[in-house]
């Protein structure tokens, strides 16, 4: 057998493991795992400017291709500076694995340089954590953060490692366990078969159904069987912000997106349903709206792998724990074999009903021959990239535009910080995307706010040669914000708007990268063609649009799902 | 409702921080926590007793569970169960008390586990409420000092909560 360093295990095992590429940055306490880095060219390093960007990079690399995200980073700062990565991944339940650096064993606790409690600190946030407290084990821990991280819900996994767990003259034997179990965790591998026929039976009988999926379907795998189950049954389907592209968004039978700023139709629709199927999704605020007044005639079907989603928030009829592929393939069969048939008349009056609520709104944005409307920005986007970029996004306004207007037609194209809302996210997200997938076309769709939060990664894409495209929608203020602002302030602007922003085309050029500025619509369109012409560049679209524009619709707070403001001046 | 939920873990370090961590976090309730190792030293044996309404119990049942280092739980209170808490409790105990606090001691089932000219020190093990009346009981007599373990129980007739 191979004898090993601890450091030299660390980087072993993740050769092991099949990773390719690892995002981080270097420390007193990760030093030794560097430098067994440099010994090697099987496991790549990509050296960010933050930590907080490595994190970031790694869950959209992990959101694009189902596979965990890897991160190395040192003690105290290194550590601490992942936290808001680590977090956005956690709520999102996106599988990762972050290796930290820690003082020597014998120094912890006694406040030494760059020392940080990461297990402490990291614990509210991870799937697990854990500490290596004998180099002989670190094979097994990382077989096990790897396992830990991809099964059942995945989530973030920490790893702390004290410095003298590599030390780099002790050797002991390395061999990559091919499987660890855990007597204390056993994630479900299939849904109850009785309870899977009772909710077949319910919704056969159902009149007013609707699917609601979330991002379990995309982390599950699972948009082909959700797909074939939803035209079989010809139910409509809602997808969650996070869930977009588990079920095709130019699909006839799809409602687009509901919630705060769902469609008119899904939220209509999800309210006056008779029954609702939940398939990896959580019944998250900011879907529900107030809980009590929570779809009142629906009774509710609900698949999650993760039995703490379920009736957490809103009580299910018919929970069902189990992995939403293999549920919703147990469901499409007995449908199949089922007697019974969806109540044809029924369905049809829904769908007519559906039909009419889709049509109320003629216009769902007042275009202005003054400005740029940010909508209009993503449009030209979806037309541009013909529907098939990878879109990452930051947080805000912008984010819920691109939700609204980019028709997602496959799963894990449309990269977001949903749960936990980081602004900051979408850049590094997309140079992960865009390492992995060089060919492909990649755009972050942010805003001047969100941009800045992780702008130093310039850099780095210049470093590592990232030509992603960035769409800054422009409205020289926190969108968002201002429009709480403007609903629930009387326009009290505090700190909501940035009057010195800084040149952005000039800072491209500073960065070896391009900057193209557009103020005018008929500059949009041929502006981003332009950009995603450039192959071999990064390209900053700086696109100046309406300051004044508020997403719609918007569900008024602590209403129910169909309490809706659709413009400033039309409550429903 | 109170609930009595216990928990066995794998008894690694952090364990117990992971299961205290949850409870603030999502914002439960602890009233008493105790916990130990078992006969099987890979497992701690961890006690909580909790107040909530049928959902936040669920909630809290499937959360624990959910740490990946618990292995199995149970809430005792769902079916017939032992509980017990031991007390240490210093009492005044001079002049005609003295024979008081003696007497009420007995009364109780407890024992007299110290003395000193001045003062007894008390043990008596019991349910909560047990422990709780004879607080009462002696609180006119002078209480000097209470120590109370918190709650450890386990489930009547064959039903065991092991590997």
């Amino acid at each position: 057998m191979e004898l090993l360093s601890g450091a030299d295990m660390i980087i072993r095992s993740l050769k092991d493991q099949g990773v390719e590429y690892i995002y981080g940055y270097p420390g007193g306490a990760a030093l030794h795992i560097y430098d067994a880095l440099f010994r090697q060219d099987d496991v790549k390093h990509i050296l960010v400017r933050h930590e907080q960007a490595a994190v970031h990079m790694a869950d959209g690399y992990a959101r694009a291709s189902g596979e965990p995200g890897v991160v190395l980073v040192t003690s105290g700062p290194g550590a601490t500076n992942t936290i808001t990565g680590i977090a956005t991944a956690f709520m999102d339940s996106i599988p990762m694995v972050v290796l930290c650096g820690q003082v020597v064993s014998n120094l912890i606790g006694e406040d030494a340089f760059q020392e940080t409690d990461m297990i402490g600190v990291s614990r509210p946030i991870v799937k697990h954590n854990m500490t290596v407290r004998h180099p002989s084990e670190i094979p097994t821990i990382i077989k096990k953060a790897f396992y830990l991280a991809q099964t059942g819900r995945p989530g973030p996994v920490v790893v702390d490692i004290p410095k003298d767990m590599t030390a780099p003259n002790e050797r002991f034997e390395y061999r990559y366990p091919e499987k660890v179990k855990l007597r204390s965790y056993s994630p479900a591998v299939r849904g109850h078969a009785g309870q899977i026929k009772k909710a077949v039976d319910m919704m056969l009988a159902a009149k007013r159904p609707v699917i609601y999926a979330g991002g379990g379907v995309i982390l599950g795998k699972a948009s082909k069987q959700l797909t074939d189950l939803a035209h079989k049954l010809n139910f409509p389907v809602t997808n969650t912000i996070m869930g977009l592209g588990g079920f095709p968004a130019t699909d006839p039978q799809s409602l687009g997106w509901l919630g705060m700023h769902g469609s008119y139709e899904s939220n209509m629709a999800m309210h006056h349903s008779d029954l609702i199927l939940a398939v990896g999704a959580r019944f998250d605020d900011r879907v529900t709206n107030a809980t009590d007044k929570f779809c009142p005639g629906a009774r509710i079907v609900h698949i999650d792998i993760d039995p703490t989603s379920i009736s957490k928030t809103v009580s299910a009829d018919v929970p069902i724990v189990g992995p939403v592929d293999s549920v919703l393939k147990e469901m499409l069969s007995l449908v199949k074999e089922s007697k019974a048939k969806p109540d044809p008349d029924a369905l049809d009056a829904w769908w007519k009903q559906i039909n009419e609520w889709r049509g109320y709104r003629k216009e769902l944005y007042v275009k202005s021959d003054k400005h740029i409307m940010p909508q209009q920005v993503i449009e030209a986007l979806y037309k541009v990239t013909r529907g098939d970029a990878y879109i990452t996004s930051d947080v805000g306004q912008h984010q819920m535009f691109a939700a609204q207007y980019y028709k997602f037609d496959k799963p894990n194209r449309w990269i977001n910080s949903g749960g936990l809302g980081t602004m900051g996210f979408g850049f590094p997200a997309a140079m992960g995307i865009k390492l992995h997938y060089p060919d492909a076309e990649v755009a972050c769709v942010t805003g001047e706010g969100s941009i800045q939060m992780n702008i130093q990664e310039l850099s780095t894409c210049k470093q590592y040669h990232l030509p992603l495209k960035i769409i800054n929608v422009n409205n020289q203020a926190l969108g968002m914000v201002k429009q709480w602002q403007d609903m629930n302030y009387e326009s009290r602007y505090a700190h909501s708007y940035m009057d010195s922003l800084p040149d952005f085309c000039k800072l491209m050029e500073a960065y070896g990268h391009v900057g193209i500025k557009v103020t005018r619509l008929e500059d949009l369109e041929p502006a981003m063609e332009k950009a995603f012409a450039m192959k071999d560049q990064l390209v900053f679209l700086d696109i100046y649009v309406d300051p004044f524009e508020h997403v719609y619709p918007m569900q008024v707070a602590r209403g129910s799902m169909k309490d809706m403001w659709l413009s400033k001046t039309e409550r429903v | 409702m109170r609930r009595i939920i216990s928990v066995l873990m794998e008894n690694e370090p952090g364990s117990l921080s992971r299961v205290v961590g949850l409870f603030s976090q999502r914002n439960y309730n602890i009233e008493t926590l105790t916990v130990a190792p078992t006969d099987d030293d890979t497992l701690s044996r961890l006690t909580v007793t909790t107040e909530g309404s049928d959902r936040v119990i669920e909630q809290i049942t499937k959360q624990l569970n959910k740490l990946v280092e618990v292995v199995k739980l149970v809430d005792l209170t769902e079916g017939a169960h032992i509980e017990r808490e031991l007390m240490l409790i210093k009492l005044k105990a001079s002049g005609a008390q003295r024979a008081e606090v003696k007497r009420t001691v007995d009364i109780f089932r407890g024992q007299i586990v110290d003395v000193t000219s001045t003062v007894y020190t008390v043990q008596l093990a019991g349910d909560s409420d047990k422990l709780d009346a004879f607080i009462q009981a002696v609180s006119a007599l002078g209480v000097l000092e209470v120590v109370r373990s918190g709650v450890s129980g386990i489930a009547r007739g064959e039903k065991v909560l092991a590997l």
